[in-house]
């Protein structure tokens, strides 16, 4: 999670509510860039580039707001996953890359989360991020108390 | 007949050499799929499954 993004939770900079909410992005980064915890906003330096890519990348579909559980009095979860995966149809993208950052374009495209993996490389074809199961244990980001 | 897109163009799936394969460890799962013509790449996929998600532990001091 970028570090920054924690610190804009205590300013209310993201609204992560479906509809109404903000408007994110994902954006992926070649092997060569730096996508980290101290990233702070989207930067087209290290982005992909190839046929059928858009800087900036595409839209993460919002279609289930922030949930929250109590595990206990003292403790409990609250998590968000984007509702479908994040696809890039019809592209070739021959450099290497293996990380995409989820930033919030309505806010200053301020960056969320970096998410990485293995190296990839795509050639007229279909590149897909499939989101893991939004619970309390499983969603893509989570905020936990213990 | 299925047809695959390449760099050529939609193609029939039984013209090109088919490679799969799979990276399964504890941050992801994903399948891959390419299509080869002669020796040249011409049509990769790939299908990525995050399994380490993003945890940020939230904690509030107490007074006591």
């Amino acid at each position: 999670m970028c570090t920054s993004f924690m610190n804009e939770l205590m300013t209310a900079t993201h609204n992560f509510t479906t509809g109404t909410g903000n408007t994110f992005k994902a954006a992926l980064y070649l092997t060569t860039a730096t996508q980290n915890a101290a990233t702070t906003a989207y930067s087209s330096t290290g982005e992909v580039s190839g046929t059928g890519y858009s800087a900036g990348g595409v839209t993460v579909t919002n279609g289930t707001s922030p949930l929250s559980t109590n595990t206990s009095s003292t403790a409990g979860t609250a998590y968000w996953t984007p509702s479908a995966s994040i696809t890039y149809t019809a592209v070739t993208l021959p450099t290497a890359f293996d990380a995409v950052l989820i930033y919030n374009s309505s806010a200053s495209n301020k960056a969320v989360s970096v998410h990485t993996f293995g190296s990839q490389t795509i050639t007229a074809g279909t590149f897909t991020l499939t989101m893991p199961a939004n619970s309390t244990t499983t969603a893509l980001l989570r905020l936990a108390t213990t | 007949m299925a047809l695959v897109t390449t760099t050529k163009g939609e193609m029939d799936e039984s013209l090109l050499e088919k490679k799969e394969g799979v990276v399964d460890n504890d941050s992801e799962y994903t399948t891959w799929v390419e299509y080869w013509l002669d020796g040249e790449l011409v049509h990769r996929s790939a299908h990525v499954q995050l399994k380490k998600a993003v945890v940020l532990s939230a904690e509030a001091a107490s007074f006591n």
